[in-house]
């Protein structure tokens, strides 16, 4: 057990919603993520998960307790400091893709690696398109986002994350909007992504078939952690 | 597209994807910039204008003996004698500017002077039989006092040169010629105010295009003048001097005035009343211009609002992805300075063809053409408050975007 490297680590991690009354929506998480772990969050709507997404996120820093990624102490860092962190490490992958619907497929996955500037625009370009053939959609590189199918586009928002090879990608409900074929399809990559190249994953969802397949599901009720089920080998 | 820096690149993708929304914000900007450099070029005209007729008639700078007011307490030699308290009065002193020729050689020797001449003022009355009128003459070297006012430019008839060493020769404003009926070459009959009568011969009539000027003001040959004051010919009543710069003319004033015995006075004193008319309507037309092209600002500002709100989306997903607060910003004040700067450069152009069609109007004598010219810093001006106030409109709407918190997007 000694060898696995926690990518992420929380202390005591709670939060409190102040509207319409005030309300503890997270109380007390504490866990960590492995390097090359499939991780999900389950549990019942309003039970917490997505806010502990968006807190481990970086976005969302409004909450008592502290967030370590790569054991560096994330909570109490600056909001730029915050993008850039988000920018190199951590990549997002929503229910809806959120692509800009004015650029090609291949300027969005191109965008966040941009941002980065650790590569020429050439080499960007090569990577990008190294990205879209991992999802099999090469062929669509050039058209606009907005011209794409449901699962396409969803394809090509985990591209995105996947630009500047970030050491977690976290998702909500990556599998929410999309039928039975295309969600085989991103689990397929996401255990490609963990099991082939070491990067962990972070998914909250709904669908439990799909937490079963991960390697750990951690379920969460009234903001604490109920269950750590199937330990990550 | 290939842009080196990324926003720049989201920024120009945005103004290309929205070419009739950045139109129509470029356009209002144009108006505004048009107008607000047509306005102010026209209140720059004006007032160009309105100064060339003052140095008609008088010059940049005037060296005059000034009225002395007696003092009105002598206070006691002695303890135990009374003090003399007076009512404060005028001193009846002679106006004479003693040694002019030195004077005026000694203004000659500042470089900013180009011209200094002599002048005797003294109040006359032009008889014409019963008929009798009050005014000026003013008698002076014609020659000089040519070069300096440019009064042949304003000559209805004769010529001004016949003044030139004849005594017996008087140049009128075209009022006194129509109120006494008189002509070139009829006599007129000039008193003084000291009681000196004089038959002159009317050798040319000029007009100002100022009814007052003309209808009182006369030129005399200096010795003439010297004659109607009584007085010997080294009398003479004040100086008058033009510099290489009427606009520093007070500055010029000041210079002078320690070395000299007597008031040195500039155009912007003796004519403040013209002056502050001329501000008072350039502040009006600045303010009027200013608020058409804030009215213009606010054309950018409301289609960058709207951009904001349609693209919620893009900012969250941006924001996530790593673009700071600041990225953010740079992205959107860029889409305002590009509609900005196209608005401000079709502005200039639109505002230069007005200035060129409103120059070439002709509006009859005494003003010529239309008083409008081409002034680069006015052109600057504008440009650089287009700049401004297009940057500010777009700064808005950025910072609006910059705060947005892609959580609460995210979770609806």
């Amino acid at each position: 057990m000694s060898e696995k490297k926690a990518i992420l680590r929380t202390e005591g991690i709670g939060k409190y919603f102040y509207t319409p009354v005030k309300f503890k929506v997270l109380d007390g998480i504490s866990f960590e993520a492995y390097k090359g772990e499939f991780l999900t969050l389950v549990g019942k709507s309003g039970s917490g998960k997505s806010t502990l997404l968006y807190c481990l996120s970086t976005m969302d820093s409004d909450y008592e307790g502290k967030l370590y990624i790569n054991e560096e102490q994330v909570t109490g860092k600056k909001a730029d400091e915050l993008a850039a962190l988000r920018n190199n490490s951590i990549g997002f992958i929503f229910q809806f893709h959120y692509l800009l619907p004015e650029f090609s497929c291949l300027k969005n996955i191109m965008l966040p690696a941009l941002k980065k500037q650790a590569y020429s625009y050439e080499e960007i370009e090569t990577r990008a398109y190294e990205k879209l053939k991992l999802l099999g959609i090469e062929d669509q590189a050039l058209k606009p986002a907005s011209k794409l199918s449901g699962g396409q586009q969803q394809r090509v928002s985990i591209a995105r994350a996947l630009i500047n090879d970030p050491d977690i990608i976290m998702c909500d409900e990556p599998t929410g909007n999309l039928d039975s074929k295309n969600t085989q399809i991103v689990f397929d990559t996401f255990k490609k992504i963990t099991s082939e190249l070491g990067q962990t994953i972070i998914a909250v969802t709904h669908d439990l078939d799909f937490a079963k397949a991960s390697d750990r599901t951690i379920e969460l009720a009234d903001g604490k952690i109920l269950t750590h089920n199937k330990t990550f080998q | 597209m290939k842009v080196k820096n990324v926003n720049i690149d989201i920024a120009l993708t945005h103004i290309f994807t929205r070419k009739k929304q950045t139109i129509v914000a470029a356009l209002g900007v144009m108006l505004g910039i048009a107008v607000y450099l047509f306005m102010n070029s026209l209140s720059a005209g004006f007032t160009r204008y309105s100064t060339n007729e003052i140095f008609k008639n008088s010059a940049h700078i005037k060296l005059y003996k000034e009225d002395a007011i007696s003092e009105p307490l002598i206070p006691s030699a002695d303890t135990g004698q009374l003090n003399v308290i007076v009512n404060p009065q005028i001193l009846q002193e002679s106006k004479k500017l003693i040694n002019p020729q030195a004077l005026i050689q000694q203004l000659k020797q500042y470089p900013f002077i180009t011209h200094a001449i002599a002048q005797v003022n003294v109040d006359v009355f032009y008889n014409n039989g019963k008929s009798q009128l009050t005014g000026t003459a003013n008698g002076v070297d014609i020659t000089a006092a040519d070069a300096m006012f440019n009064i042949t430019s304003y000559m209805l008839a004769g010529n001004l040169h016949d003044l030139q060493d004849n005594v017996n020769a008087i140049v009128i404003g075209k009022g006194i010629a129509e109120k006494l009926n008189l002509g070139l070459e009829d006599n007129i009959t000039i008193t003084s105010s000291q009681g000196v009568n004089k038959l002159l011969k009317i050798k040319g009539i000029f007009s100002t295009g100022n009814t007052f000027t003309d209808q009182s003001k006369s030129y005399v040959n200096i010795h003439t003048a010297q004659q109607f004051a009584k007085e010997n010919t080294t009398y003479v009543t004040t100086i008058y001097a033009n510099t290489n710069n009427s606009d520093r003319a007070i500055q010029y004033a000041k210079k002078i005035q320690p070395s000299m015995r007597y008031k040195v006075e500039a155009w912007q004193i003796t004519n403040a009343d013209v002056l502050s008319g001329n501000k008072v309507r350039s502040t009006l037309m600045g303010a009027i211009s200013l608020s058409i092209l804030i009215v213009a600002a606010f054309g950018i500002y409301n289609i960058l609002n709207m951009t904001v709100m349609q693209k919620l989306n893009d900012i969250a997903i941006l924001k996530a992805t790593g673009f700071s607060k600041k990225d953010v910003i740079t992205i959107f004040v860029t889409e305002a300075v590009i509609m900005g700067l196209l608005g401000s450069v079709a502005g200039l152009l639109m505002g230069a063809i007005l200035i060129a069609i409103m120059a070439n109007i002709y509006m009859g004598p005494p003003a010529g053409y239309f008083p409008i010219y081409f002034n680069a810093t006015i052109f600057a001006y504008s440009f650089l408050l287009g700049a401004l106030v297009t940057f500010c409109a777009g700064y808005i709407p950025a910072l609006k975007a910059a705060r947005i918190d892609p959580v609460e997007i995210f979770r609806k």
